[in-house]
C-alpha cells in the first residue's frame, strides 16, 4: 500500500512555500562597511555569523561592560577610568581608527557592531536591564568618542544628520560676553556655536556650562560631545523599548534564547548587596534600642556622624532618618525596637507628632506599610557606600551622606579626631585619598587603623580567609567586621559566616 | 496573592514613590498615609447630604452660588441641572468657638469660595473635560477620628464632582499629582500594569523658610514673620526671571503655602511634558548651594560667573544691603561672626578682622561687612583683591541665594498641595502670588477661611437689598483679588494651548494632504 504523506509538497512547488529557503536564497542584503570606526548601531546586523561566534562577541562585550560599571563603581575618575580601561579595550573589543590601516579594521568594527545588538537582545527584557545598560553602552560611547582621531570624529559626526542650528555672526557677536561665561572661554577664543532645545543637553544645563536664552541652549563646538551623546543614548533608549516589545514575537529556534538568557544572568547587579545573613551576627545577642549608643563605636564614619547628630539635636531630617533607619535595621534591630529607638531619640517631640508624622516612615522601611511590592520585599535594603556616594549632596540642615565625601577637609579631620584618629600620618593620608576622591579608600583605611591589632591576629591565626578582609563597601559590612573583631576572644565569635556574600 | 505580582512590579509603583512621595511631604501635615484607602469607590452620585437638606433656609445668593458655570459643562455633564438646588449653601453664622478645622467651615468653604471652575480649567487646559483633568492624581486628605490619612490615586472627571465630593468629604487638604496614562482609580484593573505611568505634570518648585534657619535670626522652625518673608520674596524673584528667561516657560504660577513657604507651578505644555532626567537638570540649573553643615562653604562656582548667576547676584544684592546685613544681622554674635571669618579666604585680612572684632563686641553686620573692605584696603590683604571680591560674591549667595527643595522639583509623580486649599494649621488659604509685585505680598495679611467666611456675612448685611447683579460668594471677600491673578493666569493659559491646538491641526492637515 502506498502510504500518503500528508505534508509532501509537489517538489515543484516547495521553493515557493519555504519561506525562509525564499528569504535567504541569495544574499540579497549589503554586508554593510563601515566607514567610520564610531558607530551609533542604527541598522541591525544582516549576515550571518556562527553560534560560537554569537556567544563569544557578547561575552566579550560584556566583560568590557562590566569592567567599565566596576569602574564608575569605585569612583574612577575619567581619566584614569580610560587608563584603566585601554588595556581591557584592546583585549576584547578592539577598535582602531581609519588611519591605523590596520587590515582587521572591518572585522573589529563588525564584532562590535554584532556584540552590540546581541547584548541588545540580551538586555532588553526588563526596565532595570535596558536603563543599566544604556548607561553602560553611553560611557563605551563616550569613551570611545573621546580618544578617536578629531577629523574622523567630525567626519562621523557630520554623517550623523543631527539637527543644529548654527549661530549666526551678528548673534554671536551680540552675546559674545555672557556665551564667554557661560562655557568658561577665554574671551579671545572664536568658537563655533550651535543652538538647540535645551532639553537635548540636560548634563550641561543641569552643570550651568551652556548659555540659556528662552530655551535654547548654547553649545560651542568643544561641547559637541554632550549633544551627540545625548542623541545616542535617546536613539539607544527608543530601540531598546522596541526590541523589548518585539522580543516575545522572536522568530528563533531554541538555540539563542539560552545563550540569551545566560547572558542577562551574568550581568547580575555587582553593587554590594545585602543579605539577611549580615543582619545575624554570631555572639551578638538581639540588638536593643538601649545598646545603640554603646554599639555604635563600631559604626562606620557615616552612621557615627548621623548618630552623633542625633544626640546633639534629638533630631534628624528626612534622609538621615532614612539613612540610619536602614543601617540600624541592617544590623538588626527589630522594627518595634528601631521605633522605641527614634521615640527616645526624639526628645523633644511631642508623642502625637511624632505618631504622627514619623512612625509611617519607620514601618515603611521595614516594610511593614506600604504597597504590596514594598510589604512583600520587607521594605528597603540598606545603603550600600555605593548608592550613599552617588546621592545629591546633602543641604543646608541636613547630615547624610558619606562625610568624606560631603565635610570638608578641616571639619574632617576634625570629625575624625572626635571619633578617635589621633594619627597625624593617617589623617594626613586621608585627606589626600578624599582629595582624590576615593572616599572608600579613606573610610577603609580608618577601619584598619582602628582594628590594626585584631586584624593581625586573625591574620596571623588565618582564621579569616581573605575574601574576610576584602575592602568593604558597605555599611553594614563595616560594622559586622568591627563588631566580631573587636570580640575575638568570646568564644567561637571570630569566624565570618560563611554565607557572607556581601561583596559580590 | 498572585494576581497582583504583575501589577506591583513595575519601577514607579509602590515600592519607589513612597519614599519621594510621601516622605517628603510637608511634615506639618502629612501623617499616615493609607495605600489603599476604601475611599476609592465613594459614590458620586449622592452627593447631598444633611447639611444640604435644609431647604427651607435656602437663600438667594446660594442658589445662584454656581449658576454661571452650568453653560460650560452643559454638554458633558447633563445631570449637573437636576442637583442643581441640592448644591445651595445654608446660611452659615460664625460663631466665636468655630475654628477652621471644623467641618461645616471648611464645608462652607468649598461650597462658596473654592474657585472650582478656575481650577478646573487650568488643570484642564481647556473648557471641555478632558483626560488632562479626569486622568489626574489627587491625593486627598481624610479626616479620622484618629489620625488623617492619604488617600491616593483619586480622581474626577469634571470640576463638579471634585466640587461636590469636597463639599460632602470635607477634606482638610488636597494634593495634585500626575496626569496618568489612563484613569488613576483603574489603576489595578489594568491587564498590564506597565501602561499606568505618569505622563505629564507642571514642573513644580518648593521654597520652604526652614531651608533658611541656619541664616535667619529672627524666627525658626514652622514660624514666618515679614523680616524673613523676604527670603522667599528674593527666592521668587530669582527663579521665576531664570524660568521665563533661561528657559522660555512662559506660565508660571506661584502659590503661598499657607505657611511658611511659596510653591511654583510651571504650567506650559514644553514644562508638563518634560522627563524625570529634564527635571533633574532643570532643578539643578538652579541649585547652587551644596553640602550639609559640616561641609564648610557651600558656593563653590567658577569664574567668570554663569550669566544665570551674574542676574542673580545683581537681584540679589539690594537685598542683601536690607534684607540680610540690617535686618537679619547675621553676624551679630561672636559665634555667628566666626562663620563669617572661616568663609574669608585671605588668613591675613581674617587675623585682622578677628582682631577688630574681638576689641568691640556685638558690631552690627553691616558694620562687620563694611569692615572687610575697609581693612583689605588700608593694607591688609595678602591675595588679591579679586580673589577677595569673588570671596564677598560667593558669601553674598550663600546668604541670599534661594533654597530650592530641589527633590520636589525631580520627579514627575511628586505631590503637592494644590492652590487655594486651606492651610491645616493656620486656616490661611493658599492663594496665588502676583509675581509681577512680588514685593508686596504679605504672608501675614492673607485671609484664613474665618476671616472670608465673616466677610460674605459682612458683605450681606450692608448690601443685600441692591441684589440686581448677582455675585459670586468670593467676589465680596478678600479672596478677590487673589482669584482675579488666578483667573488671569489660567485665562493665559487656555489662550496658548487653544492656539497650539489649532497649529496642530493645521500641520496634521498638511500632512494629510497627499
Amino acid at each position: 500500500m502506498i502510504r500518503h504523506d500528508y505534508s509532501r509538497v509537489d517538489p515543484k512547488r516547495r521553493a515557493n512555500i519555504d519561506h525562509k529557503k525564499r528569504q535567504f536564497a541569495n544574499a540579497e542584503f549589503q554586508l554593510q562597511n563601515y566607514d567610520h570606526r564610531l558607530n551609533f548601531y542604527q541598522l541591525p546586523p544582516t549576515a550571518e555569523i556562527t553560534l560560537e561566534q554569537f556567544e563569544t562577541w557578547a561575552i566579550n562585550r560584556l566583560k568590557v561592560l562590566s569592567e567599565l560599571e566596576s569602574c564608575s563603581f569605585r569612583n574612577r575618575s575619567p581619566e584614569e577610568t580610560a587608563e584603566y580601561m585601554a588595556s581591557i579595550l584592546n583585549k576584547h573589543l578592539p577598535l582602531r581608527s581609519n588611519s591605523s590601516r590596520s587590515q582587521n579594521l572591518q572585522e573589529e568594527r563588525q564584532k562590535d557592531h554584532y556584540s552590540h545588538f546581541i547584548l541588545r537582545l540580551a538586555f532588553s527584557s526588563t526596565e532595570d536591564l535596558r536603563r543599566r545598560f544604556s548607561r553602560l553602552e553611553t560611557m563605551l560611547f563616550r569613551l570611545r568618542y573621546k580618544d578617536d582621531d578629531f577629523k574622523e570624529r567630525q567626519e562621523f559626526v557630520k554623517g550623523l544628520n543631527l539637527e543644529w542650528e548654527e549661530v549666526g555672526e551678528d548673534e554671536k557677536r551680540e552675546l559674545r560676553d555672557q556665551l564667554a561665561a557661560a562655557s568658561g572661554l577665554k574671551k579671545g577664543d572664536e568658537q563655533e556655536w550651535f543652538k538647540v532645545d535645551w532639553e537635548r543637553v540636560p548634563e550641561l544645563v543641569e552643570q550651568r556650562r551652556v548659555l540659556l536664552k528662552r530655551g535654547k541652549a548654547y553649545v560651542p563646538q568643544r561641547e559637541q560631545m554632550s549633544l551627540v551623546v545625548a542623541d545616542f543614548t535617546k536613539r539607544l533608549d527608543e530601540a531598546l523599548e522596541l526590541t523589548a516589545r518585539a522580543l516575545p514575537r522572536l522568530d528563533e529556534d531554541d538555540r539563542l534564547a539560552p545563550i540569551l538568557a545566560h547572558l542577562s544572568q551574568s550581568f547580575n547587579a555587582p553593587e554590594a548587596a545585602y543579605s539577611d545573613a549580615d543582619a545575624a551576627i554570631d555572639g551578638l545577642s538581639a540588638i536593643r534600642a538601649g545598646s545603640i549608643d554603646t554599639l555604635s563605636k563600631h559604626f562606620p564614619l557615616c552612621m557615627q556622624n548621623l548618630h552623633m547628630n542625633l544626640r546633639a539635636n534629638s533630631h534628624l531630617k528626612h534622609y538621615g532618618r532614612l539613612q540610619y533607619s536602614l543601617f540600624l535595621k541592617g544590623i538588626g534591630l527589630s522594627l518595634e525596637e528601631c521605633i522605641v529607638f527614634w521615640r527616645q531619640s526624639f526628645k523633644l517631640m511631642t508623642d502625637d507628632k511624632f505618631q504622627k508624622e514619623y512612625k509611617y516612615n519607620i514601618r515603611h522601611v521595614y516594610g511593614d506599610v506600604g504597597g504590596d511590592t514594598n510589604r512583600r520585599g520587607r521594605g528597603y535594603t540598606p545603603y550600600s557606600c555605593q548608592k550613599i556616594l552617588t546621592e545629591p549632596l546633602p543641604g543646608p540642615g541636613q547630615s547624610h551622606g558619606c562625610p568624606y565625601r560631603t565635610f570638608n577637609p578641616e571639619n574632617l579631620s576634625s570629625l575624625l579626631q572626635r571619633v578617635g584618629v589621633q594619627d597625624r600620618d593617617l589623617l594626613k593620608t586621608v585627606k589626600e585619598d578624599v582629595h582624590k576622591q576615593r572616599y572608600h579608600v579613606a573610610c577603609n583605611r580608618v577601619f584598619e587603623y582602628s582594628h590594626k591589632k585584631e586584624m593581625k591576629k586573625v591574620k596571623d591565626e588565618g582564621s579569616w580567609s581573605a575574601a574576610d578582609l576584602d575592602t568593604i563597601v558597605h555599611p553594614n559590612t563595616y560594622f559586622k567586621r568591627s563588631w566580631l573583631l573587636k570580640h575575638l576572644g568570646n568564644g567561637d565569635v571570630g569566624v565570618v559566616n560563611a554565607g557572607d556574600k556581601m561583596e559580590e | 496573592m498572585p494576581h497582583s505580582i504583575t501589577s506591583e512590579s513595575t519601577p514607579m509603583d509602590d515600592s519607589s514613590n513612597p519614599v519621594s512621595q510621601t516622605m517628603k511631604q510637608e511634615p506639618d501635615t502629612q501623617d499616615i498615609v493609607k495605600q489603599e484607602p476604601d475611599t476609592q469607590d465613594i459614590a458620586m452620585g449622592d452627593a447631598p447630604n444633611a447639611t444640604e437638606d435644609n431647604k427651607e433656609e435656602v437663600n438667594l445668593e446660594g442658589i445662584f452660588d454656581d449658576g454661571d458655570s452650568d453653560g460650560e459643562f452643559a454638554s458633558s455633564a447633563p445631570q449637573v441641572k437636576s442637583e442643581e438646588p441640592s448644591q445651595s449653601a445654608p446660611t452659615f453664622k460664625i460663631g466665636d468657638k468655630s475654628s477652621f478645622s471644623d467641618p461645616d467651615i471648611m464645608r462652607a468653604f468649598y461650597q462658596r469660595l473654592f474657585p472650582f471652575r478656575y481650577f478646573f480649567q487650568w488643570l484642564n487646559h481647556s473648557v471641555v473635560p478632558t483626560t488632562d483633568f479626569a486622568n489626574r492624581e489627587f491625593a486627598v486628605t481624610i479626616k479620622t477620628p484618629d489620625r488623617d490619612a492619604l488617600a491616593r490615586y483619586q480622581s474626577f472627571p469634571t470640576a463638579d464632582l471634585l466640587r461636590k465630593f469636597c463639599i460632602k468629604d470635607v477634606p482638610p487638604r488636597f494634593d495634585i499629582g500626575p496626569v496618568y496614562s489612563t484613569n488613576p482609580r483603574d489603576r489595578k484593573t489594568l491587564r498590564k500594569a506597565s501602561t499606568f505611568r505618569p505622563i505629564s505634570r507642571e514642573v513644580v518648585f518648593d521654597i520652604d523658610m526652614n531651608d533658611y534657619d541656619d541664616i535667619r535670626t529672627c524666627c525658626t522652625g514652622a514660624n514666618i514673620c515679614g523680616k524673613c518673608w523676604a527670603f522667599i520674596t528674593m527666592a521668587i524673584k530669582v527663579v521665576d526671571v531664570a524660568l521665563r528667561e533661561d528657559f522660555g516657560f512662559k506660565h508660571i504660577l506661584w502659590v503661598y503655602s499657607g505657611r511658611r513657604g511659596a510653591h511654583a507651578w510651571v504650567c506650559d505644555k514644553r514644562a508638563r511634558e518634560m522627563e524625570d532626567s529634564k527635571r533633574r537638570a532643570l532643578a539643578s540649573y538652579l541649585e547652587l548651594l551644596k553640602g550639609g553643615d559640616q561641609g564648610g562653604k557651600k558656593v563653590n562656582i567658577k569664574r567668570p560667573l554663569h550669566p544665570h548667576l551674574e542676574r542673580s547676584l545683581n537681584i540679589l544684592k539690594e537685598h542683601f544691603q536690607t534684607t540680610i546685613l540690617t535686618e537679619q544681622d547675621p553676624w551679630a554674635s561672636d559665634e555667628k561672626a566666626e562663620h563669617l571669618l572661616n568663609l574669608i579666604p585671605d588668613p591675613t585680612l581674617r587675623a585682622a578682622l578677628q582682631k577688630k572684632w574681638d576689641s568691640s563686641p556685638s558690631r552690627p553686620s553691616a558694620s562687620k561687612w563694611a569692615d572687610i573692605d575697609s581693612l583689605a584696603k588700608s593694607g591688609a590683604l595678602s591675595k588679591t583683591s579679586k580673589e577677595l571680591l569673588e570671596a564677598k560674591q560667593d558669601i553674598v549667595l550663600e546668604y541670599t541665594y534661594p533654597r530650592l527643595d530641589a527633590d520636589v522639583s525631580k520627579k514627575m509623580n511628586h505631590l503637592l498641595k494644590s492652590p487655594f486649599v486651606v492651610h491645616p494649621a493656620t486656616g490661611r488659604v493658599c492663594v496665588p502670588i502676583d509675581h509681577l509685585n512680588v514685593d508686596d505680598f504679605d504672608p501675614l495679611s492673607v485671609p484664613t477661611v474665618m476671616d472670608l467666611l465673616k466677610e460674605i456675612d459682612d458683605w450681606k448685611s450692608e448690601d443685600s437689598e441692591n441684589g440686581d447683579k448677582k455675585m459670586q460668594d468670593w467676589e465680596k471677600t478678600s479672596l478677590k483679588p487673589y482669584i482675579e491673578i488666578f483667573r488671569i493666569f489660567v485665562t493665559g493659559l487656555l489662550k496658548e494651548e487653544k492656539e497650539s491646538g489649532i497649529k496642530r491641526e493645521r500641520e496634521d492637515g498638511d500632512a494629510m494632504e497627499f
